[in-house]
């Protein structure tokens, strides 16, 4: 029997009768991360880490909730259950689950780079790794994050010369967060859409330092937001919402702004391939990191990323999951 | 390189016509002479030939990255671009970050590149991988991109010769359809300067040069806001290659639509040569007409006869007795030496009688006039247009200049209703540009029994938001893993409409349609109520068009 099953809820461990991640509700849930494709409400209890339980708390509302320290052990029913760092977004766990000697991570999402908030990827040995493999082609290999940054900021002035506001589209959670700080240092105001005000608040709430920022009123005055930066959730794109800012230029963080057909279906002014999940490069190295014998590969490129792992000769096997298909996360929504 | 990579860059992802624009004018402020040239040329269609196939060019990017070529080919599925596909594989150089490189030669020029395609373009398969992998290791992606889309062809980045030319107009301070009038024609950006190409002189002693077409916009029902019918002409709008035909100086040349030298092509033509007067340039319809045409009367075969005659090289004695062409005259904008775009269209038509009626080839036709009172009564000859092998009608102003592009007001199309049909989609593949990693190229098919059979595929006519849809079901329901082809369930129904039908064997159903797309997603239809082969069968032999002779 394997130590965790593909079940039609999600990743299920029998002997510790927990789901990790599952995309029904349960009895025993222990979440990754906060974003809502892996964290979803109506469970009886919810395990995760110190800095994910206020952001759960604000997305899923009243639940029961514990959480735990980077690599505490939490035993359940004999299973050993531990989080460690995947670098995605600000408390987001690989989840280390270790009964009879035999080890399993479920890796949810990560990234390989240290982006400064989110805490640094920590490679794990294990038997079996389950990875995430959203960008698992060669054609996704990221520039280093300093690199995007400029040109982010490149962006930002060139609008500010054009008279133009710069809208920057990332996810509420993570991506606005991890743009802020640069946005910050042009000593420029940042406003942001209501979304971002709230992960903001709660963030702030529990202890973060993080740069200031204002929130975009219905009686915000025009001329306060011209040729200066607001941020806004993907789904804020392309409403009504926006007008407020004309004449603006709206940037899109996301991965998958690699390609460039995906900027342009998109009809926006620029793309930064600016991504919380791991690159090409990132992937295998983190599987080779894990010195796993065994390979499942989750939501993405699975077919093609396992496909050559077996050819690199890891054994590897691919997973039909219910991740990466929510609104903010999705392939279409960037 | 550098400079026309960024300019490249702002044509594809800017979203505004202006800035687009803005962006042209930029380039061609500070570019330098020999790079605007060859600007001029790609967007006018006069690149360098190609030099190496793309299985060769991807086989040196797999040889460099050391992939597998189902990797290669699942990225490039992904991607939908071939050039941008190998930009981002191959590894970028090491350059610090401020874009200085290191012991590597200086950058490169634009026109530097392109003159390396033509002066190396015969040499052998070795010379050609060195200059070309030498060159993507100093380039990073972006030029890498621009670089692999010179290779390629197809630089299809939402910028048209007409944006193109309305940025060198507003640079070089004259009316743009002058500058259109300047850039057509035969020239070589190898040897043109930039301030010859411009000059004044270059329409007077290159004879060769066509006008740029007056295109017309599409009109809706109501013709009553166009005002008295005695105002305008009615003609048959003809389904060929909108072409112009030129006799200057005692020479002959016959040019599409598309800006491409057609003379060799078309041997039928060569007659036309000895009856035109000097210094005439007629606009028409270059179109297979089924032979021998008795005076007066023609009958147009459907367009795919006049496909078997573009893109040979060789034209043999049969596909010039199954498919001969020729020449419906629709306006004539010189006459005598003398540019008469200016004059009146009842002017120029006068004279383009007067012209035609000195020749007496069959092949050569006058586009007939419809004689029509009311706005209502020409609406009733248009429902012939299919009998008549004519896509619909084209309304003209008597008193309108022959003017340049698209322009709205003097000209009006009013095409005929498409067919249509009800079909199930059977196989998804991934769309190219924008359409990249979705499920955007659908092959359709019909009912014959208890069995599909596909006759046709249709990429265009869905919103975004569809396209999305249908690509999360393709998503869902697909069978195969691997290759650009996806088996999907024969579940989603289309109403698929098409200009005309044509009878082939090259397809299963032995139909071919011309401009298939879909016009609505049938939501409320189930796959077992969609058309079958008969009734396919059936609009083919009501629209009684010729067995296409392709193939044989």
């Amino acid at each position: 029997m394997p130590l965790i099953e593909f079940s039609d809820k999600g990743l299920y461990c029998r002997q510790g009768n927990f789901y990790i991640d599952p995309w029904k509700p349960v009895d025993k849930a222990i979440i990754t991360h906060a974003h809502s494709d892996h964290a979803r409400a109506g469970s009886r209890y919810y395990l995760c880490h110190h800095l994910t339980k206020p952001l759960l708390q604000l997305r899923l509302g009243d639940h029961v909730y514990e959480s735990a320290d980077w690599n505490e052990p939490v035993f359940i029913n004999g299973v050993r259950v531990s989080l460690h760092p995947s670098g995605h977004i600000i408390g987001a766990a690989q989840i280390r689950v270790e009964y009879n000697g035999e080890v399993w991570v479920a890796s949810g999402d990560y990234k390989t780079e240290d982006d400064g908030i989110s805490g640094a990827f920590d490679p794990v040995q294990c038997n079996t790794f389950i990875t995430e493999s959203t960008f698992g082609l060669p054609i996704y290999k990221w520039k280093k994050q300093a690199a995007i940054f400029e040109d982010i900021k490149n962006w930002v002035a060139q609008n500010r010369e054009n008279k133009k506001t710069s809208v920057l589209i990332a996810y509420s959670l993570g991506k606005a967060q991890r743009v802020l700080r640069p946005l910050s240092e042009m000593g420029l105001p940042v406003y942001v859409h209501g979304a971002v005000w709230n992960v903001h608040q709660a963030l702030v709430n529990s202890g973060w330092n993080l740069p200031e920022v204002k929130r975009v009123q219905p009686d915000t005055p025009k001329q306060n937001l011209a040729g200066n930066i607001v941020i806004a959730p993907p789904s804020a794109d392309g409403t009504p919402w926006m007008k407020k800012f004309y004449p603006y230029s709206v940037g899109v963080c996301s991965g998958w702004m690699q390609v460039r057909g995906n900027a342009r279906r998109r009809n926006i002014d620029a793309g930064f391939a600016l991504s919380d999940h791991a690159d090409w490069d990132g992937l295998l190295q983190a599987v080779k990191a894990t010195g796993a014998q065994k390979v499942y590969a989750t939501h993405g490129f699975q077919s093609a990323f396992s496909r050559y792992l077996n050819e690199q000769g890891i054994e590897a096997g691919e997973v039909k999951t219910e991740y990466g298909s929510e609104e903010e996360d999705s392939k279409t929504a960037g | 390189m550098k400079q026309f990579a960024t300019l490249v860059n702002i044509l594809g992802t800017s979203t505004k016509t202006n800035d687009k624009l803005q962006a042209l004018q930029d380039y061609f402020a500070v570019a330098a002479d020999k790079d605007k040239i060859w600007v001029i040329a790609i967007f006018s269609g006069r690149r360098p030939k190609r030099i190496i196939n793309s299985t060769i060019l991807q086989s040196w990017c797999i040889e460099i990255i050391g992939i597998t070529q189902w990797l290669f080919d699942e990225c490039y599925h992904t991607v939908g671009d071939l050039a941008e596909t190998i930009s981002l594989l191959l590894p970028e150089p090491e350059t610090p970050t401020d874009g200085y490189r290191i012991g590597v030669a200086p950058e490169h020029t634009l026109s530097y590149y392109l003159e390396t395609f033509i002066r190396i373009e015969k040499e052998d398969e070795a010379v050609k991988k060195q200059f070309i992998t030498e060159s993507w290791e100093q380039m990073d992606r972006n030029e890498k991109f621009v670089f692999n889309k010179l290779i390629t062809g197809g630089f299809r980045i939402g910028v048209s010769q007409t944006m193109m030319v309305n940025a060198l107009a507003k640079t070089v301070h004259a009316p743009s359809s002058v500058i259109a009038h300047r850039i057509s024609g035969n020239w070589n950006p190898a040897t043109a300067s930039f301030e010859y190409l411009l000059s004044e002189s270059v329409a007077a002693t290159d004879f060769s040069k066509p006008y740029p077409f007056y295109l017309a916009y599409a009109v809706n029902e109501d013709l009553e806001k166009l005002g008295a019918e005695n105002e305008w002409q009615a003609e048959w709008k003809w389904d060929g290659i909108r072409g112009q035909i030129i006799k200057r100086n005692s020479d002959f040349f016959v040019w599409s639509r598309g800006e491409e030298l057609m003379t060799e092509k078309f041997p039928e033509y060569n007659n036309f040569k000895d009856q035109l007067p000097e210094g005439t340039v007629i606009d028409g319809e270059i179109i297979s007409l089924a032979a021998p045409a008795e005076e007066g009367i023609f009958k147009p075969l459907p367009f795919a006869a006049l496909q078997t005659r573009i893109g040979r090289k060789n034209i043999t004695k049969k596909q010039l007795t199954e498919a001969p062409v020729g020449f419906i005259a629709y306006d004539l904008l010189e006459f005598n030496g003398e540019d008469i775009r200016y004059k009146s269209m009842a002017e120029r038509r006068q004279l383009l009688e007067q012209v035609i009626a000195q020749t007496n080839y069959p092949s050569l036709h006058i586009s007939p006039i419809i004689a029509f009172d009311t706005w209502e009564s020409l609406g009733t000859v248009r429902t012939r247009s299919r009998d008549m092998s004519s896509e619909g009608i084209m309304i003209k102003r008597k008193n309108s200049p022959y003017q340049s592009g698209r322009k709205r007001g003097d000209w009006w199309k009013w095409k005929i209703d498409p067919l249509t049909i009800d079909a199930v989609m059977i196989y998804a593949q991934k769309g190219h540009g924008r359409r990249s990693n979705l499920y955007t190229d659908y092959t359709f098919a019909v009912k014959d029994g208890d069995r599909l059979v596909s006759f046709t595929k249709a990429y265009s006519g869905l919103t975004d938001k569809e396209f999305a849809q249908v690509d999360a079901f393709v998503k869902r329901n697909s069978i195969e893993k691997f290759g650009p082809v996806r088996t999907v369930k024969p579940e989603l129904v289309f109403e698929i409409a098409f200009e005309g039908i044509a009878a082939s064997n090259r397809h299963k159903s032995g139909v071919a349609l011309r401009f298939p797309r879909m016009s609505r997603w049938r939501q409320d239809k189930k796959a077992d109520e969609i058309n079958t082969l008969d009734d396919l069968k059936e609009l083919l032999k009501n629209y009684n068009l010729p067995l296409a002779p392709e193939g044989k």
